[in-house]
């Protein structure tokens, strides 16, 4: 069901792939594909995790080599060995994860790598040339910055203008709104339009429908290494249509959520400061509370204090002033086993070095929690029959897809792996769980599964803490969601009954950008009355 | 005692110092942890020795010092660069391996006599300044000098050159600069190189002219690892590298000079009287460098001090945010 491009018109094509093959270890990620893009455009590309949309933008951005098939820019067939020549043909590339040095500045960043200046570097002539080139893009960012002072927001406009500095005439972004707050989003997206106005062109990679339909012109989606449309016109296209042609089957937007019934507070953080990774303040005044049977989301932009907030509360870090407290118990500065005992459930962000050892057996990572008690232990040892017997039981129950509970979960998919997570977690039947990006890097299937795991441990009276960068995902699964910048808890909304309301995601994204719940009602009031 | 003397003495003594740590310093800065500082220094004390013995020109020796200092540092580089090992076990193995060839080679060398030895001069001027004169520009070996030409430049090349930028965004983050065509492993290389030049340069400048001669492994005394735990204590930085690296230096002449006089400040000195006391002494320096690659080794404590973000790991083509 491949479409062919929209109706020939006179805009000539800047880039064109034709048969693009793209081979890894075991899987075919680009299966003679072919893109064109125009000059002057905001084209699409969607398509879900895994389905080959950045290794066929790694491969026109010179990072991959092609098996087969032609790049063709400006008429002309090119062959690009590393992202310099890519760069010197005029197409850069925005990674998703930024490809910044932390410890330099801004313009350090940008001259990295080119020939002018040839030795000695005076920074201050650089930094007005950067700052000049900002403006005119609509990119501000203090060219003397260092990297790590920057916001994500700011260091994704580092990336951009990087690109532009080297002159490219066509910037591919790499999911680029992943990390951004909704207005930063809408900042990104004038840059976008200002910088097509000026004749460059912009290849959108994206798996977020609503987002491609408001920027893009034309739309190309990807399944499973094929292309399913090429550069049909965005506006001709319904989201429903879209989604089809992304996931291969039609999608459900709606979980079917119950009404919640909130308990006792369950898990309780009071005012607490605690430091990250460099020593710097990453909580700072912190305090949230968690019933049971709800479930309660953090939203922020990446690196406000998230990571730090689920680790003080699962033990995992030093807790400098207040405390947390499950079911009355203080559980801050405690062991983790303290945490456990007591009834904790940890889903943690990084599911292959924190939440799993990837070299040990599903059965090994799943009774990590249990082998202290029977069935597992027995008589002082453990019992490797009673462990297989229960890893058993668990994959069925939680539907891993592998031969045998004996493989090492290294070799298991992302969904997989964060189901062999959430089997462990919620088989100690928890009365609290803190779950962080539990979805990251899932496809939709696999999502699916996890929101509905979720929803369960609320249903069953479990008090959950999610903590995501995705909103739509707080939103379709939250009670109530407090909002975090900067270690500090800028407000808390509550969302039943209001999970499409643009106005709730326009307050939460405010607050994510630092501005406090009242400060936004306050003015509200001015405005109405 | 007069302590301008020991202070001029032990200048001279921190240059040692000053090479090994500057060079470590580059090849800490682009990533790579060598270890085998000791090894490439006995390598050159004795290259430069036996050289100038067989030509009579300590210049050749030095030549030849860093020469082959820097070849056998490319023997780490190949294993931690090109085949990915481990940084420390390889650096560790490195100093045996130096430690032991020198020993080989340089077996007979320390009945060979003496040799000419590098200049000693005073800087005109300069050396009329009270005190400082006397410690910093009197008498003292051209290498002492070369020493301070070395920190000012190794600073501005380092921060202010665009090879600078380049050699700190490789240690930092090798995948953002090979992203825009710089050449990881290349440059990697390179530095490995100049650490093990200077480090060569460390050991010509004890065999030459700070203590000439060779004494097998005393020569250098364990200098290289103080070395590796100055450039902690420098925080990558060279001009707090020198700052180590002279103080260190005078600490040393002073902890050997405060054992001599029977009397100290008009007492009995308990230095003369109880060498344990001396023998405490002297491990201090060691005690020091112990603490500070504790201190070293500890991932969040590095962060916190600012090392160089990859140090330490092998740059694996490919692998994003690494």
């Amino acid at each position: 069901m491949t479409k062919q491009p929209s109706s020939a018109t006179e805009i000539p094509l800047i880039v064109e792939m034709r048969g693009i093959v793209k081979r890894f270890p075991g899987v075919l990620a680009n299966d003679h594909v072919n893109f064109e893009l125009k000059r002057g455009e905001i084209h699409g590309l969607l398509g879900e995790n895994g389905a080959g949309k950045s290794t066929l933008m790694n491969v026109l951005a010179g990072l991959y080599r092609q098996e087969a098939g032609t790049i063709l820019v400006k008429g002309e067939p090119k062959v690009f060995s590393s992202p310099r020549d890519a760069i010197k043909s005029g197409i850069g590339m925005v990674h998703q994860h930024f490809m910044l040095v932390p410890s330099q500045t801004v313009t350090e960043n940008i001259l990295l790598g080119l020939d002018e200046p040839r030795f000695i570097m005076r920074l201050p002539d650089y930094d007005s040339k950067i700052a000049e080139l900002g403006e005119r893009f609509g990119l501000k960012v203090d060219p003397r910055a260092k990297i790590w002072q920057l916001s994500v927001g700011e260091q994704q406009r580092v990336e951009i203008l990087k690109m532009l500095y080297r002159g490219v005439d066509v910037l591919i972004m790499d999911e680029p709104t992943a990390v951004l707050a909704p207005q930063e989003i809408e900042g990104l997206f004038i840059t976008l339009r200002a910088m097509i106005a000026q004749g460059k062109s912009v290849i959108f990679i994206s798996h977020k429908l609503q987002e491609v339909s408001a920027i893009a012109d034309r739309v190309s989606v990807l399944r499973k290494g094929v292309a399913t449309a090429s550069g049909v016109a965005s506006k001709g296209v319904s989201r429903q249509e879209l989604a089809r042609l992304m996931v291969g089957r039609d999608v459900i937007f709606a979980l079917d959520k119950k009404p919640g019934k909130p308990g006792d507070v369950v898990l309780d953080v009071r005012d607490i400061y605690a430091e990250n990774d460099k020593g710097l303040p990453a909580l700072r005044g912190l305090s949230l509370n968690v019933r049971a049977g709800e479930i309660v989301g953090v939203a922020g932009v990446a690196g406000n204090g998230q990571s730090e907030l689920s680790q003080v509360i699962s033990g995992m870090r030093e807790c400098k002033q207040g405390q947390v407290l499950l079911g009355g118990d203080t559980v801050s500065n405690r062991t983790t086993l303290f945490g456990i005992q007591h009834g904790m459930a940890y889903v943690p962000e990084d599911r292959t070095h924190v939440g799993s050892a990837p070299n040990l057996s599903i059965t090994d990572n799943v009774i990590m929690k249990q082998y202290r008690k029977p069935p597992i232990l027995k008589n002082g040892l453990l019992d490797m029959k009673a462990a297989t017997k229960l890893a058993t039981e668990l994959k069925q129950a939680y539907d891993i897809v592998v031969p045998n509970v004996s493989t090492p979960v290294r070799l298991l998919s992302g969904g997989n792996l964060q189901r062999v997570i959430l089997a462990r977690e919620i088989s100690g039947l928890p009365s609290f769980m803190v779950a962080v990006q539990p979805t990251r890097g899932l496809d939709v299937g696999a999502i699916e599964g996890v929101h509905r795991l979720l929803l369960t441990q609320r249903e069953a009276g479990a008090a959950v803490l999610l903590v995501s960068e995705e909103l739509e995902e707080l939103l379709s699964l939250s009670d109530r969601v407090y909002v975090i910048y900067e270690g500090k808890i800028m407000g808390e909304v509550m969302v039943e009954g209001r999970e499409q309301d643009e106005a709730l995601v326009d307050t939460i994204g405010q607050m994510m950008t630092g501005t406090p719940l009242d400060q936004i009602q306050n003015e509200g009031v001015a405005a109405h009355g | 005692m007069d302590f301008t003397i020991i202070l001029q003495a032990g200048i001279a003594s921190g240059t040692v110092l000053l090479f090994a740590t500057i060079g470590e310093l580059f090849s800490e800065r682009a990533g790579v942890l060598n270890l085998g500082v000791e090894g490439m220094m006995l390598i050159g004390a004795m290259s430069a020795f036996s050289a100038t013995i067989a030509t009579g020109n300590p210049w050749l020796g030095v030549l030849v010092a860093m020469f082959f200092a820097g070849l056998i540092s490319q023997i780490h580089a190949f294993i931690v660069i090109t085949l990915q090992a481990d940084q420390v076990v390889s650096g560790l193995s490195l100093t045996f391996l130096g430690a032991g060839i020198s020993l080989v080679l340089g077996e007979g060398l320390s009945k060979a006599g003496t040799v000419s030895l590098l200049p000693n001069f005073s800087i005109p001027l300069l050396s009329l300044i009270p005190i400082i004169g006397k410690i910093f520009f009197t008498n003292q070996s051209i290498l002492v000098y070369v020493g301070y030409l070395l920190v000012p430049l190794s600073w501005y090349y380092i921060n202010r050159t665009r090879p600078g930028l380049h050699l700190r965004s490789v240690g930092e983050y090798p995948s953002a600069a090979d992203a825009l065509g710089i050449n990881v492993f290349r440059l990697r290389y390179f530095y490995v190189f100049i650490g093990g030049m200077l480090a060569g340069l460390a050991g010509a400048t004890i065999s030459l002219a700070v203590s000439p001669g060779w004494f097998s492994e005393l020569t250098t005394g364990g200098q290289g690892w103080i070395a590796i735990g100055l450039v902690i204590f420098a925080q990558w930085d060279p001009i707090r590298a020198a700052v180590g690296a002279y103080t260190f230096g005078a600490l040393r002449r002073l902890i050997l000079d405060i054992q001599g006089p029977l009397v100290l400040f008009g007492f009995a000195n308990p230095f003369y009287y109880n060498p344990y006391l001396g023998f405490f002494l002297q491990m201090l320096p060691y005690l020091f460098t112990v603490f500070v690659l504790v201190i070293g080794s500890r991932e969040a404590m590095r962060k916190r001090i600012g090392a160089p973000a990859a140090l330490g790991n092998p740059y694996v083509r490919g692998e994003r945010g690494k």
